[in-house]
C-alpha cells in the first residue's frame, strides 16, 4: 500500500453515510440519559477471597480500580450533602476489602476520615470513626494520621471528649515509629486539659518529659510551659475550693 | 450488487468454519458450564444466580475475544495473501467487498450470540435470556464493525487488536469515567480538570453505550424495559451506520 488516494475518490453516498452516522450518533447520545451514580446502588462487597481471585495476581491494581469505582458511588451529583444516602455498612465492607487487597493504600482511610466521617449525621460519623479505629490496629505506624483526624472530629464535631481521649491515647500507646510527630502522640494531654482533667494531664506531661521521647528543643520548651500552666491552674483550683 | 456481496460473505463464513471457530465456541461453553457448576456447588446461597452471572460474563467476554481476533486475523491474512488485491482487480466495487466481508462476519457474530446464549436458558427464564442474547448480538455486531474498521485502517494484527481492545474497554467504562470526572472532590475546578472533563464528554459522544448493553442483571433481577431494548437497537443501528461510513471512507482512499 502506497499512501492514500485523494479525497475525490470517496463517493458521495459514503460521505453521506459517514456524516449522517456521526450526526445520528451525537443526537442519540444527547437523547440518552446522562450516567448517574445512585447511592442505593452500592452493592454488597464480594468476599476477600473472591476479589483476590478476580485480581488475577494484581491485587494492588484491583484495589485502585475498586477505590475509583467506589468513588463513583460516592459522588451524589447535584447535592450539597454528599454520601448521606450511602449504606455505611456496605461502604465499610468495601473499604475493608480494598485495604485487604492493598494494605499500604492511603486512599481508603483518607476517604473514610475526610469524606465519609464528615457527613452531617452523627451515627454515620461514629460508625466511620469506629472503622478507622479498628483499621488503625492493623498498621498503627502507617495509619495513625487517620485516627488523629478522627480524634479531632470526635473533639470538635461530636464534642465527645471521652471518644477523643480514647483515640488519642490509642495513638500514644500503639504508634511507635520514629517519624511520627510528637504532637500526634501527645494529643491526649490537650484533650485531658480541655476535659479539665488537669491532674492527669500534668502526670502525662511529666511522664512524657521524663521518658526522653521528646527531643525537639522547641517542643520541650512548649511542654514545660504547658506543665507550669497546668500546675498554676491546679493551684488556683485548690485555692478556689478552699 | 447482492450477487457480488453474497459470494464474499459465503467464503468468509466458510473460512470461519474451517478455522474451527464452532469448536472453539463449544469448548468455551463447555468449560464455562463446568467452571460455573463448580462455583455453584461451593456457594452457600444464591448458587443459581452465581452460576448465571459468571457464565454470562464469561461467554460475553469470550464471544468478544473470539470474534475480534477472528475478524482481525482473517483480514490480515487476506492482505498478506494479496486476496484483497485479487478481488479488487475484478470489476467489483470496494463497497461490495466491504459489505460482503461485513455480511460474513456479522453472520458469525449472530451465530456466536445464539450459541453463547443458549446454555444460559438452563438457569434463567427463556424470555430474559432471549433479550440478553439480542443485546449480545447487537454488541457483537458493533465489535465486528469496529474490528473491520480497525484492521482496514491499520492492517496489522497487533495494532488492530490493541485498538479494538482499547475501544471496547473505553466504551464499557465511559459512563463511570464521566461520573468520576464530573464530580471532583474539591468545589473549585482547575483549568486542567475542566479540560479533562471536556475531553471525556467529547469521547463519550463518539462511543456507543456498551455499558448499558447485555447486563447480567437482566438475567438475574429484572428484564430490560422496552425503552432499554429500543435504545440498544437504535444505538446499534446508528453506530453500525457510522462505522460503515468510516470504514468505507478509509477503504476508498486506500491505495493498493
Amino acid at each position: 500500500m502506497r499512501g492514500e488516494r485523494p479525497l475525490s475518490h470517496v463517493t458521495l453516498p459514503v460521505l453521506a453515510v459517514l456524516v449522517s452516522g456521526l450526526a445520528l450518533q451525537i443526537g442519540l447520545h444527547c437523547l440518552m440519559p446522562a450516567p448517574q451514580a445512585k447511592a442505593e446502588d452500592l452493592p454488597p462487597a464480594p468476599a476477600a477471597s473472591m476479589l483476590r481471585l478476580a485480581s488475577l495476581g494484581e491485587p494492588i491494581a484491583l484495589a485502585k480500580m475498586l477505590m475509583l469505582q467506589l468513588q463513583a458511588f460516592d459522588y451524589q451529583s447535584g447535592t450539597r450533602i454528599p454520601y448521606k444516602d450511602l449504606d455505611y455498612t456496605r461502604l465499610e465492607t468495601w473499604l475493608a476489602r480494598i485495604l485487604d487487597l492493598d494494605p499500604a493504600a492511603r486512599y481508603p482511610l483518607l476517604a473514610a476520615a475526610r469524606l465519609y466521617a464528615e457527613v452531617p449525621r452523627e451515627s454515620k460519623q461514629r460508625s466511620m470513626m469506629d472503622f478507622i479505629y479498628r483499621q488503625y490496629f492493623l498498621d498503627p505506624n502507617r495509619r495513625w494520621p487517620w485516627l488523629a483526624h478522627a480524634t479531632l472530629l470526635a473533639k470538635y464535631r461530636l464534642k465527645d471528649m471521652g471518644l477523643a481521649r480514647k483515640y488519642a491515647s490509642t495513638i500514644a500507646k500503639y504508634t511507635t515509629a520514629s517519624d511520627v510527630p510528637p504532637w500526634a502522640t501527645s494529643m491526649e494531654i490537650f484533650i485531658l486539659e480541655d476535659m479539665n482533667e488537669l491532674a492527669t494531664a500534668r502526670i502525662m506531661i511529666g511522664g512524657l518529659l521524663a521518658s526522653g521521647k521528646v527531643t525537639d528543643r522547641g517542643e520541650l520548651i512548649f511542654l514545660n510551659a504547658k506543665l507550669r500552666e497546668i500546675e498554676e491552674r491546679l493551684k488556683q483550683d485548690g485555692l478556689t475550693k478552699r | 450488487m447482492l450477487q457480488r456481496i453474497l459470494p464474499i460473505a459465503r467464503y468468509t463464513l466458510l473460512e470461519a468454519l474451517r478455522n474451527r471457530l464452532l469448536w472453539l465456541t463449544l469448548i468455551l461453553v463447555a468449560a464455562g458450564l463446568v467452571f460455573t457448576q463448580f462455583l455453584q456447588q461451593v456457594a452457600i446461597t444464591e448458587s443459581n444466580q452465581i452460576q448465571v452471572a459468571l457464565l454470562a460474563a464469561l461467554v460475553r467476554m469470550g464471544a468478544i475475544c473470539i470474534l475480534a481476533s477472528f475478524v482481525v486475523t482473517s483480514m490480515v491474512r487476506e492482505f498478506n495473501d494479496k486476496v484483497v488485491e485479487l478481488i479488487l482487480s475484478r470489476p467489483i466495487p470496494r463497497s461490495s467487498y466491504f459489505f460482503g466481508k461485513l455480511g460474513g462476519y456479522a453472520t458469525v457474530a449472530l451465530a456466536l450470540a445464539l450459541i453463547f446464549s443458549l446454555p444460559l436458558a438452563l438457569f434463567a427464564p427463556a424470555p430474559r435470556v432471549a433479550l440478553w442474547g439480542l443485546s449480545l448480538a447487537c454488541e457483537l455486531l458493533i465489535v465486528t464493525c469496529v474490528s473491520l474498521f480497525c484492521v482496514l485502517s491499520l492492517t496489522q494484527v497487533t495494532s488492530a487488536l490493541a485498538a479494538v481492545t482499547g475501544f471496547y474497554l473505553l466504551a464499557r467504562a465511559i459512563g463511570a469515567l464521566q461520573i468520576i470526572a464530573a464530580n471532583p472532590l474539591s468545589d473549585s475546578m482547575l483549568l486542567s480538570q475542566q479540560f479533562v472533563n471536556l475531553a471525556v464528554d467529547a469521547i463519550a459522544f463518539l462511543l456507543p453505550g456498551l455499558d448499558r448493553m447485555t447486563q447480567t442483571s437482566w438475567l438475574i433481577y429484572n428484564a430490560p424495559t422496552p425503552a432499554e431494548i429500543a435504545g440498544l437497537l437504535a444505538q446499534t443501528a446508528v453506530y453500525l451506520l457510522l462505522l460503515c461510513g468510516a470504514a468505507l471512507f478509509d477503504l476508498q482512499r486506500k491505495n493498493f
